[in-house]
C-alpha cells in the first residue's frame, strides 16, 4: 500500500491516476484549489476502496504553503512515499506574447512552483531512503514552437529540473518520473478540437502508474509522442524557423 | 439541448439534431457507497459495468441490468430499462431511492416515491426530457459470487415457451429467450429458453468454466472495419439460426456461468453494429398485454418470417405484473419481442407498419429506447400517460424521438 500526496488532484490526469491508487486501497492526501471538486473527487474514491483520503485546499502558487503541504500529507498518511505533481494551466500564447506580468505568472504556475515542490519532496523521500516523485511535463517542453512556447518553456525547466534531480536522487533511493504527455483530452483542452493524437486521460494514468510501479523515467503518453518529438527535435533550426507548429 | 449518457439507445430519444448535446458522461463520480447495506449513490454519468466492477467482489449486484453494461445510471432511468429478471424486479426505476434533477433554470429537485413524487414518476422512463439526473441513489441486491447456475432449454413452439416461460417464473430469476425469426411453417416459434439464478455460496466449483475467475479484466474483440454491405441476410440467418437451435445436443443443457456472458454477451464484441454496414440497422421492441399474447406474438412472427425479413437478434421475454413507477416506463405485464433489422430502406418500413398494426391491435407499445421510427399514433396510443408528462418537460430539452412523436399525425 502506498501513500501518495497528489498536487493538482482536480485535474483530469491526477483524478484518473487516484482512482487506479483508490481501487487498490492506497492512501490518498489530495490538494488542489477548488474545495468543492476536492470534497467529490474524495467521496468517490473513497466509494472506491482508498483506504483513507485527505484533503487540502492548496494554490501552488504560495510558495511558503508547500512546507506545510508536504508535513500535513505525512501526519495525515502517518508516511509518505509518493508524490504525483499534476497542477497546471494551459497558458494563452496570444496574450502571453503581450502581456509580460502574466507570461511570468504562468511561468511561475507551470515551472517555479514545480521546481519548489519538487525540492522539498525530494529532500524528504531522500532523508528517508525510498520513495518516488512523477511529475507531469509535457511534450510541449521538448522544443520552444511558435504556437505555445510560454507553457512549453516553464514545461522545459520542469524536465531538466526533472532530469537532474533524478539523476542525484537516484543514488539515494528516490525515483523521479518525467511524464510527458501529448494531446489529452481533459477540462483544460475542453476548448480544443480532437483529432486521432488525441488521449484519454485514463489512458495516459495507466502509463504513468505503471511507470511509478515498475520503473521507467521519461514517459511519453501516449507512447508514439516519443517519435513524433523526436522529429520534432531534429527539424534543423534553419527549416524550423520556416514552418509554423 | 438534451443528455447524452453513452450513446447506447438505438434510435434518436438520445439525439437532437439542430440542438446541443449534453455529455452526461463527464458525471462519472461514486458519491457513496455502502458495503453493508448495499446502498450506492453517484453521478448520473458512471456506468453501469464501473458500478459492477465496484460492487461485485464486494458480493453485490445491480437489482436490475439491460443487455449491456455500458449505459450510465442516467440512461437506464431515463429509460426505465428492464433485464431478464422483470418478472420478479420490474424495472431499474423501481430500485432508485431518490435522485437529483437539475433543470435549465439552475433549479435542483431530490425525487422519489415519497420526495417530489410526480417530478419522481416524470423522470423515470422520462427520456431525457425532464432534465439532467445528476446524481441517484440505488439499492443494489446481494450475491455470493460472480457466477450464475443456467439452464438452456430447446423449444419447438410458441405455446411450448409460454408454458416453458409460467412454469419458470417462480423458481428462475433470470428468463429470456432467444427465438428463430427466420422460419415459416413448422419451424416459427422455435427457439431457445434461457433460465438463471445467481450460484449460491456453496457451489459446485468443477463446474465453473476455465479461465473464468472473479477478475476484473474484461476480454473484448472489436469489429474492426465496417463492411460494404450488411453481413446479416436471409441466407447468412437461416444458416445461423438452425445451426444456433441445433448447438446443444441435448434438450436441456446446464452450466455455470460468469454474470458477463450471461448478462452480456454482445458487450464481448465491441462495435458490433459494424456488422450491419454501412446502412445500418434498426430495432423493434415491442410489448403486448397478456390476454393478446399468444396471437400477437405468432402474427408478429409470421408477418416478420412471411416478408423473408428473419431478425438476426430475436429475443421473448415474459414480463411481471409489478408496475414500472415512471409515467413513459415501457414495461408493461405481458409478452415483449425484441428484434432488429439490418436497414432495407422502404421494404423494412413497411414491415414495421405491419408490425405496427399488430401491436395496436394487441393494445401493446413500442419502446423509445430502441426506436428510430414510430410515428405520433403508435406512441400516443401506447402511452396514454404522455398528456400527464408533458408538463414536466424542461422547455428548453428537446430530443429528435419527442419531435417525431409529437408532430400531428
Amino acid at each position: 500500500m502506498r501513500k501518495i500526496l497528489i498536487v493538482g488532484a482536480t485535474s483530469a490526469m491526477a483524478e484518473a491516476c487516484a482512482r487506479a491508487w483508490a481501487q487498490r486501497g492506497d492512501q490518498l492526501y489530495l490538494a488542489a484549489r477548488n474545495a468543492l471538486q476536492l470534497q467529490s473527487i474524495a467521496d468517490d474514491l473513497k466509494a472506491r476502496g482508498a483506504q483513507k483520503v485527505g484533503t487540502k485546499v492548496f494554490d501552488a502558487n504560495l510558495l511558503e504553503q508547500h512546507a506545510v503541504l508536504l508535513a500535513d500529507a505525512t501526519r495525515f498518511m502517518d508516511g509518505l512515499d509518493t508524490v504525483l505533481i499534476a497542477h497546471g494551466t494551459l497558458s494563452d500564447q496570444e496574450r502571453a506574447q503581450q502581456d509580460v506580468a502574466y507570461a511570468l505568472g504562468e511561468i511561475a504556475t507551470n515551472g517555479t512552483s514545480v521546481v519548489s515542490l519538487m525540492t522539498l519532496a525530494g529532500e524528504q523521500l531522500a532523508a528517508q531512503g525510498r520513495g518516488a516523485i512523477a511529475v507531469i511535463s509535457s511534450v510541449a517542453g521538448d522544443r520552444g514552437r511558435q504556437s505555445n512556447y510560454v507553457y512549453g518553456s516553464a514545461k522545459a525547466l520542469v524536465s531538466a529540473f526533472a532530469s537532474g534531480l533524478r539523476q542525484r536522487l537516484a543514488k539515494r533511493g528516490v525515483h523521479v518520473i518525467t511524464v510527458k504527455p501529448g494531446f489529452v483530452d481533459t477540462p483544460m483542452t475542453a476548448h480544443l478540437k480532437k483529432g486521432a493524437l488525441w488521449a484519454k486521460p485514463e489512458q495516459v494514468a495507466r502509463d504513468i502508474t505503471r511507470a511509478i510501479d515498475k520503473g521507467g523515467n521519461i514517459v511519453y503518453t501516449p507512447g508514439f509522442w516519443r517519435l513524433i518529438m523526436l522529429i520534432i527535435k531534429h527539424i534543423p533550426e534553419f527549416v524550423f524557423v520556416k514552418i509554423a507548429l | 439541448m438534451l443528455p447524452f449518457g453513452n450513446g447506447r439507445s438505438y434510435g434518436d430519444s438520445n439525439l437532437n439534431p439542430g440542438g446541443a448535446l449534453l455529455q452526461g458522461g463527464h458525471l462519472d463520480r461514486f458519491i457513496a457507497f455502502d458495503p453493508a447495506t448495499g446502498v450506492l449513490c453517484c453521478e448520473g454519468g458512471v456506468l453501469l459495468s464501473t458500478i459492477l466492477q465496484l460492487v461485485v467482489p464486494q458480493g453485490w449486484f445491480l437489482p436490475v441490468t439491460p443487455g449491456t453494461q455500458f449505459v450510465t445510471v442516467g440512461g437506464a432511468i431515463a429509460n426505465d430499462v428492464h433485464g431478464k429478471n422483470h418478472h420478479v424486479a420490474a424495472s431499474f426505476g423501481n430500485h432508485v431511492r431518490q435522485l437529483e434533477l437539475l433543470r435549465s433554470d439552475g433549479s435542483r429537485r431530490i425525487c422519489s416515491v415519497s420526495e417530489n413524487a410526480d417530478w419522481f414518476a416524470a423522470t423515470v422512463g422520462g427520456l431525457g426530457l425532464t432534465g439532467l439526473i445528476t446524481w441517484a441513489e440505488i439499492q443494489l441486491k446481494r450475491i455470493a459470487n460472480p457466477y450464475l447456475d443456467t439452464e438452456s432449454i430447446r423449444f419447438h413452439s410458441l405455446e411450448e415457451f409460454f408454458e416453458l416461460s409460467t412454469a419458470s417464473e417462480k423458481d428462475y430469476e433470470y428468463t429470456v429467450s432467444w427465438i428463430d425469426c427466420a422460419f415459416t411453417g413448422k419451424r416459427l416459434g422455435r427457439g431457445l429458453f434461457n433460465r438463471g439464478n445467481h450460484a449460491p455460496a456453496v457451489m459446485d466449483t468443477s463446474a465453473v468454466p476455465p479461465g473464468l475467475p472473479g477478475g476484473v479484466a474484461v476480454h473484448s474483440r472489436k469489429v474492426p472495419i465496417t463492411p460494404p454491405v450488411s453481413l446479416i441476410n436471409m441466407l447468412s440467418l437461416k444458416s445461423f439460426n438452425t445451426l444456433y437451435f441445433n448447438k446443444q445436443s441435448a434438450d436441456v443443457v446446464r452450466s455455470v456461468q460468469h454474470y458477463r456472458p450471461f448478462f452480456y454477451p454482445l458487450d464481448a464484441l465491441l462495435e458490433w453494429n459494424r456488422i450491419y454496414g454501412p446502412k445500418g440497422f434498426y430495432q423493434y421492441q415491442c410489448v403486448v398485454p397478456p390476454y393478446r399474447a399468444l396471437p400477437a406474438t405468432r402474427a408478429l412472427l409470421e408477418a416478420i418470417a412471411g416478408g423473408g425479413m428473419g431478425s438476426f437478434l430475436a429475443v421473448l421475454k415474459q414480463f411481471g405484473t409489478q408496475p414500472s413507477l415512471g409515467m413513459l416506463s415501457f414495461p408493461e405485464p405481458g409478452t415483449t419481442l425484441a428484434l432488429d433489422f439490418p436497414n432495407q430502406g422502404p421494404k423494412l418500413h413497411a414491415l414495421f407498419a405491419q408490425l405496427d398494426r399488430i401491436v395496436l391491435d394487441a393494445g401493446g407499445r413500442l419502446y423509445p429506447a430502441k426506436d428510430g421510427r414510430m410515428g405520433a399514433t403508435i406512441f400516443k396510443a401506447g402511452y396514454p400517460r404522455w398528456t400527464e408528462f408533458t408538463p414536466y418537460i424542461d422547455p428548453r430539452f428537446s430530443s429528435g424521438f419527442w419531435r417525431r412523436v409529437m408532430e400531428s399525425s
